[in-house]
């Protein structure tokens, strides 16, 4: 019997052929894009590549060079601000308006499509938006000065300080509304008698949410905190809306860095440099994710 | 859409009613309308929206004032003469570089990107997600995972390694290769979306029409494609309002005649020639928005259910 099974077999790889066949443009989009677009430029960011990609190595050249590049350190340092700021904001505000829609509320579908349609937006119309309203002479701080307070200042655009907070002011506008979304569908997700129970117990109901809702939201606030992560770190077209990285380079980030060191400064060794540091920023966050998110469910 | 909305609350209310005859009276009791808590509950949620608003109500004002009359004053005042001559001047009379033509252009150029990316991400993914789902072969779990994870790596990190390949094919820089780099940065979440779709039909109905004799391809057309058009509205929606709003690849991909309409808005508006007119830039502004805003309005709960759908189910 053993000696007749092989014959019998049909040959693994022919087997469902037309399905492998159909499959054929994802498995070169995964392997061919995903998994050897990312290693290559790993790869190539230590030569040093200029105006077109040379395979001539340099170590850590590359890389030494860009954290010695002031306009990196600064991009860097307006990512973590942005980066944590706009976390810790659009989860917060996110969860408090899911919960205030969660109050059996009327007009709920209103509401819900007032506070998601910036999401659809893009963030060229974002920041175009958020630049107008911003602008020191007819804007915010024009508007408070010409009621009588002549000395009112807020004009974050043209401020090298404090450019990072109006790029989140319009960030958080646009981004918001989806953290509501996510929180609400996780809130939806919470069994009635739950709330009955804290009710009977005669828990307040801030306290319900503190303690027994929000721990039971594990898994809706670490999806959602990935999706704003990932989002964070890609953030490029809003910066280039909104000030062009400007004033002088104070409200430049990573992205920008990449786009700019490739395609204009022709310099794609640097690119690929700052590129890998983004990849690696990101595989801190996706990581501790993947294994909590994965490795959670084989043990449980 | 009203319709189904309707719809909705009735059946929840027939529910309720069958509920209650069950079981007896349950819930609180009826509190009455004007409390403090329901004032503080809308106060908030008020003042919140009329925030989320602001921007909205600042482009539409804008764009209807003549400059004069943007010069003088207040950025949130109505306009006290309505003008439409900077929407005509958007839309037509705009200069980006040495283009005097106006928004047009660019509204047009992404509308021919627009289709065909939509058209054939889509086709592409829903045969991965379906065949993902129903037709498992070795490889095929990892090959998804590459792709979901894929989905968080910075577009920055792989869009030189893109810019080659498409430019050994010979289609750098042409409408083929934005279609392309579509399909490839809109698979990640459209495949995810089919799989999970095609994986929670019954597979009873896959296993029939297997027993029946049909193949891979008569399965698709035949039973997958007709009950899965509301995913299809769906991965439409995603789609559309992505690749409208796409900036990145538009700049790298795309040559300065053919630049979709968000990359040509930012130039009209951040250009550093000649004299601001801000009425016409929030015009264009304006203009660039609608198609996605449109798309939101009109599809309501579906776009919704299109994010949390890759978000949530994720």
């Amino acid at each position: 019997m053993t000696g007749l099974a092989p014959a019998k077999r049909p040959n693994q790889l022919f087997r469902n052929l037309t399905a492998k066949i159909a499959s054929i443009p994802m498995i070169l989009i995964a392997l061919g894009i995903f998994l050897g677009g990312s290693l290559w430029t790993v790869v190539y960011s230590f030569t040093n590549s200029k105006l077109l990609p040379r395979a001539t190595f340099v170590g850590f050249d590359q890389f030494e060079r860009l954290w010695a590049s002031s306009r990196w350190i600064i991009s860097i340092q307006n990512l973590a601000i942005y980066g944590i700021l706009s976390l810790i904001f659009s989860m917060v505000i996110g969860f408090l308006l899911a919960a205030l829609m969660d109050q059996k509320i009327r007009f709920e579908n209103t509401f819900r499509t007032i506070f998601l349609y910036p999401f659809a937006l893009s963030f060229i119309v974002t920041g175009l938006v958020w630049q107008w309203i911003l602008n020191p002479e007819f804007g915010v701080q024009g508007i408070v000065r010409s009621l009588g307070w002549e000395s009112f200042t807020f004009d974050p655009l043209y401020n090298p300080d404090i450019v990072i907070y109006g790029i989140l002011i319009a960030g958080l506008w646009q981004g918001t509304g989806l953290v509501m979304c996510l929180m609400l569908a996780g809130l939806r997700g919470i069994d009635e008698d739950i709330w009955k129970a804290a009710r009977v117990d005669g828990i307040p109901m801030w306290r319900t949410y503190l303690f027994i809702v929000i721990p039971m939201m594990r898994p809706v606030f670490i999806t959602t905190l990935v999706i704003i992560a990932s989002g964070i770190v890609k953030v490029y077209d809003l910066v280039v809306a909104q000030t062009s990285g400007g004033p002088g380079n104070a409200s430049e980030v990573p992205a920008k860095y990449v786009y700019d060191y490739m395609f204009q400064a022709q310099n794609l060794g640097q690119g690929f440099a700052a590129s890998t540091m983004m990849l690696l920023t990101v595989a801190i966050i996706i990581i501790p994710w993947a294994y909590l998110e994965f490795g959670g469910k084989k043990r449980g | 859409m009203a319709n189904i909305s309707t719809l909705n609350t009735t059946a929840a209310g027939f529910d309720a009613v069958s509920d209650q005859v069950a079981s007896g009276p349950r819930g609180r009791k009826p509190r009455r309308v004007v409390s403090g808590r329901n004032i503080m509950l809308y106060g908030t949620l008020f003042v919140a929206a009329l925030y989320y608003l602001l921007p909205l109500y600042v482009m539409v004002v804008t764009s209807l004032k003549g400059m004069p009359e943007v010069r003088m004053g207040n950025i949130f005042a109505p306009p006290m003469e309505i003008t439409f001559e900077p929407w005509v001047k958007a839309w037509a009379e705009a200069c980006t570089g040495l283009n005097c033509d106006g928004l047009s252009r660019g509204f047009w150029n992404s509308v021919r990107i627009l289709i065909p990316s939509v058209v054939v991400s889509i086709a592409v993914a829903s045969v991965s997600g379906y065949s993902l789902a129903n037709w498992r072969f070795k490889g095929s779990e990892l090959f998804f995972s590459i792709l979901i994870i894929g989905a968080f790596i910075p577009y920055q990190v792989m869009i030189y390694p893109v810019v080659i390949a498409l430019r050994e094919l010979g289609v750098y820089g042409t409408l083929t290769g934005l279609v392309i780099v579509h399909t490839i940065f809109g698979m990640p979440i459209l495949t995810l979306l089919f799989r999970n779709y095609f994986a929670s039909l019954p597979v009873e109905l896959f296993k029939a029409a297997r027993i029946d004799g049909a193949g891979f391809w008569q399965i698709y057309f035949r039973i997958m494609l007709p009950m899965a058009l509301p995913i299809f509205v769906v991965a439409m929606i995603l789609q559309v309002t992505g690749i409208w709003n796409d900036f990145l690849f538009g700049v790298v991909f795309t040559r300065p005649d053919v630049y979709p309409m968000t990359v040509q808005l930012n130039n009209i508006v951040n250009s550093v020639q000649g004299v601001k007119e801000y009425n016409v830039n929030m015009a264009a502004t304006l203009l660039t928005g609608a198609v996605p805003l449109i798309v939101y309005f009109l599809s309501g709960r579906l776009f919704v259910r299109g994010i949390a759908a890759g978000a949530v189910k994720g």
